[in-house]
């Protein structure tokens, strides 16, 4: 068994209201540092699969089918054996 | 002219949608359950208003795979009439059967009341019996309704005119101010390059009857239907 870790965040060039909205909310509460922050989506999925290549492969196509919308989201992700996630 | 109301789990206009088509229009229609893989031979297909599968994911993306939208994609290449409104809109988005994605309102707001519409285009069976210009007034009721599309897609839809309708002021007047989810272009509906398909955030079916103090909705049926 295989552990995919998927992260999907709206592209750079799609405003992000949500996020900002978080922004400015941090911002006042007394967080000058905070300079961008974006809202994602994250996976945990399980999955099985021969070695980490084919579950790579596997994750890659479940995200371009349904997980994503490739018009306004971008995506990245780890696959780790079960047991041996890396931490984040 | 018979029509068909594909109805989802979660989808919550359907009934208004048949109410307007067969008690208001005197048209013949009938309910698809989403699970059906064959359509009833219709000319017209609406996806109506709702939450298909609680919005899990992101609106539309579940309920495109149901059986039956791939009935109505083939009804839609055959050149017949399909229209997504609200969360059929974001249904037909998620599809392809439209260009772009919706995201939050601007607000983060969800946003329910009339709004004013200009027309902006009339050379569609939806649009025909009205002129260029025209301000209808038909009701909002959505959280994603953020119309986005890229550059070259916004461009591509202005120069083959598919931009149907725009929100605006009651004098037809186009601002941010008059935008209610920040949607690119002011963008309200929009149809597809064959002009067949159209999808829109407003609902015609709750604009089309004197008591629900709007009936601007029904330009839109009667366009289709007495062309």
């Amino acid at each position: 068994m295989y552990k995919a870790m998927i992260n999907v965040t709206l592209k750079k060039s799609v405003l992000d209201p949500q996020g900002q909205t978080v922004l400015r909310a941090l911002e006042t509460l007394g967080f000058q540092d905070a300079k961008d922050l974006r809202v994602g989506k994250f996976f945990e999925l399980t999955l099985e699969a021969q070695d980490a290549d084919q579950a790579a492969r596997q994750v890659r196509a479940m995200c371009e089918k349904l997980l994503i919308n490739p018009v306004i989201e971008e995506y990245s992700f780890q696959v780790a054996k079960e047991g041996n996630v890396p931490k984040s | 002219m018979k029509a068909a109301v594909v109805v989802f789990p979660g989808s919550n206009c359907d009934t208004d949608c048949y109410h307007v088509l067969s008690n208001v229009m005197k048209t013949p229609v009938a309910y698809v359950w989403h699970k059906e893989r064959i359509l009833p031979k219709v000319d017209l297909v609406v996806l109506p208003g709702g939450f298909s599968y609680g919005d899990y994911l992101r609106t539309g993306a579940v309920a495109r795979f149901s059986p039956a939208m791939e009935a109505v994609k083939k009804h839609a290449d055959q050149g017949r009439y399909v229209i997504g409104i609200c969360n059929g809109f974001q249904i037909l988005l998620e599809a392809g059967l439209l260009p772009g994605a919706m995201l939050r309102n601007r607000t983060l707001r969800f946003v329910c009341r009339h709004v004013w519409l200009r027309v902006e285009d009339v050379h569609t069976v939806y649009t025909r019996k009205m002129a260029k210009g025209d301000i209808l007034c038909i009701p909002i009721a959505h959280g994603e309704g953020n119309y986005y599309c890229d550059e070259d897609t916004l461009r591509l839809m202005q120069d083959e005119s598919r931009i149907l309708f725009r929100y605006c002021s009651e004098g037809g007047i186009l601002g941010d101010a008059y935008n209610p989810n920040g949607s690119t272009d002011h963008i309200a509906g929009i149809t597809n390059k064959k002009r067949n398909v159209l999808g829109m955030m407003p609902h015609p079916e709750r604009a089309s009857e004197r008591i629900l103090g709007s009936t601007d909705g029904r330009m839109i049926w009667e366009s289709l239907f007495e062309g």
